[in-house]
């Protein structure tokens, strides 16, 4: 049985499918990689071997880019964006779980639909607001929109619907008070959740375009992913400096994923079960 | 009980909920739901800039009449229409093939296939608008294994275009359904496919009887998310076509049109906003289809 024509054939294409698909989606990182160390014409002539232009790359690219600068702009709005956030939602997704009342049960609801919400359509209301605000050109302005996150809160909730209430009791018992209770008992053990939210976060905050496309607009704001899409576009991009810059801007994200493999899948999960 | 006052234990609890829970609907509200209805609003005026007025119906008649906006309608719907069920297919295959525990190197494959989710939307099409280059890597290979005669032009034809942008999103949002699917795959019992198995049933047919419709909750999920995302499609396209969504409008979708209104041309922000809830009701009729036809078939 084990080793007859059909049973081979199938293993032969299984290999075969899963293994070109592994191979697509790394390549592009090889890609990446490979060109940081080539000149721009034999990136684009599609050179497979590691050349000796990396220096002449990095060099290049700290020249066109205030490269401090723009990392520092970019840790800025994440750090920021991510920390605001998940205080924000983790304080939401405890107090709609543990206080039920049907009003707030309601709100939960209609927030939720807010999920749907293109962001599209929220653009234009929202850059005029920071702008009457004098917000422009400012990164409070890319952040404060972004901390209110429907999905964050969603998933905190579902989270919490897992959070002992004999922890809760005990503390009420010892006097503890409800801003205590979460903040010495609840955030330590939910620990987990807060890993994964914040990659979520972090993810969103470090890769986001649209909205610092829209609001940042001189060199000085500008973060890491708008500095690579200017680069990219230029009429002649020099590629071996876009390949420096792409991998020093994958790098965190990259650097995350790696050390946190199982809480960086959980996050992308969410609470769907 | 210290806090407990005249209002009871109700009061008590009620007072600490909203206090939880204030300071997120205080910024949905002010950041969320504030400009959503203020578009809607101002998809009723026109003018320029800041000057507007009152417009009734115009800007939806401005619609109809606005060629380049039924091609940034078609873009978008063709994306979806293409793109979401060759994506969801695939990543159920994988799933599937990687859900069997004999299969060696599965946790290496797995994460091969993930990692295009940790790149940002820009990165990638960067690197895609590079690979793809009429003399890049990706013409070069496909020459020398001799599927085609002369180099494709991925980014200057309108066809290839649009392939190219739907190749880009499959790249880069496969592994993402695919974890989904291996995760609801974990809590389906394995004997049933072994039961399946020595009854003789093929592959092909385990995947279509007994896969998808187990998994059925999770790809409707994952089908909305994806119907969500590709309706407001714009990082990819924008890099891809230096903000043009070209050649010629082939790859114009209808964020990028909504930017391009208020942001490149003479600010028009009552008729981008039109176009904007143009997305809202696709989004929103699309996914209570979806739900509606997942009901349907579970009679």
């Amino acid at each position: 049985m084990r080793n007859n024509p059909a049973t081979i054939a199938s293993a032969v294409f299984t290999y075969g499918f899963v293994g070109l698909m592994a191979f697509l989606s790394v390549f592009p990182f090889i890609w990446m990689v490979l060109g940081a160390t080539n000149s721009s014409i034999d990136i684009i002539k599609g050179r497979l071997m590691p050349g000796e232009a990396l220096a002449t790359n990095i060099a290049n690219f700290f020249t066109l880019v205030n490269v401090p600068l723009v990392f520092w702009n970019s840790a800025k709005v994440t750090i920021f964006a991510t920390v605001l956030t998940l205080a924000v939602s983790s304080l939401a997704g405890y107090g709609f779980e543990i206080f039920r009342s049907r009003r707030r049960e309601n709100l939960y609801r209609a927030m939720l639909l807010t999920l749907m919400i293109p962001f599209a359509a929220l653009m234009i209301p929202l850059f005029i607001m920071m702008g009457k605000m004098g917000l422009i050109n400012t990164h409070i302005a890319v952040v404060l929109p972004t901390i209110g996150s429907a999905f964050i809160v969603f998933y905190f909730r579902q989270s919490t619907k897992a959070f002992p209430s004999e922890l809760r009791d005990a503390a009420k018992v010892d006097g503890l008070k409800e801003w205590q209770i979460f903040l010495y008992i609840y955030v330590p053990v939910m620990r987990s959740t807060y890993a994964a939210a914040f990659i979520i976060v972090f993810m969103t905050a470090w890769n986001n375009y649209l909205w610092p496309l829209i609001v940042l607009q001189s060199n000085e704001t500008k973060t890491i992913t708008l500095v690579i899409s200017s680069l990219a576009s230029a009429y002649y991009p020099d590629y071996g400096v876009v390949m420096v810059g792409t991998f020093l801007a994958t790098l965190p994200t990259l650097t995350v994923f790696f050390f946190m493999q199982r809480q960086f899948v959980q996050g992308m999960l969410g609470s769907v079960k | 009980m210290v806090h407990a006052r005249r209002g009871g234990i109700g009061r008590y609890y009620d007072v600490n909920g909203w206090l939880f829970v204030a300071p997120a609907l205080g910024l949905i509200a002010l950041f969320m739901i504030y400009p959503i209805v203020w578009s809607l609003w101002m998809s009723f005026q026109s003018g320029r800039g800041m000057m507007m007025k009152f417009a009734g119906f115009a800007n939806i008649v401005r619609l109809w009449n606005d060629p380049v906006f039924i091609k940034a309608l078609t873009n978008t719907m063709t994306y979806f229409v293409v793109q979401v069920p060759i994506m969801i297919l695939l990543a159920l295959v994988l799933a599937s093939l990687l859900n069997n525990p004999r299969l060696v190197g599965r946790g290496l494959i797995r994460t091969a296939i993930f990692l295009p989710c940790v790149t940002s939307l820009v990165a990638y099409s960067v690197l895609f608008k590079g690979m793809f280059a009429l003399d890049g890597i990706v013409n070069s290979t496909l020459e020398a294994i001799g599927i085609i005669s002369s180099p494709i032009p991925w980014l200057t034809h309108p066809f290839w275009a649009k392939v190219l942008v739907i190749i880009a999103i499959t790249w880069r949002w496969t592994g993402y359904n695919m974890i989904f699917y291996l995760a609801a795959l974990q809590n389906i019992d394995r004997s049933i496919y072994e039961v399946a198995r020595i009854d003789g049933v093929p592959a092909w047919a385990r995947f279509t009887h007994i896969t998808i419709p187990l998994l059925k909750p999770v790809i409707l999920f994952t089908t909305v998310i994806s119907t969500i995302g590709t309706l407001q499609l714009f990082d990819e396209v924008y890099n891809l076509t230096e903000g043009k969504g070209g050649p010629s409008n082939a790859t114009l979708t209808l964020s990028l049109y909504i930017y391009n209104l208020t942001f490149r041309y003479m600010p028009s922000f009552g008729y981008a906003a039109t176009v904007s809830y143009v997305i809202v009701i696709l989004v929103a009729m699309l996914a209570f289809l979806q739900f509606f036809l997942a009901r349907e078939r579970d009679r």
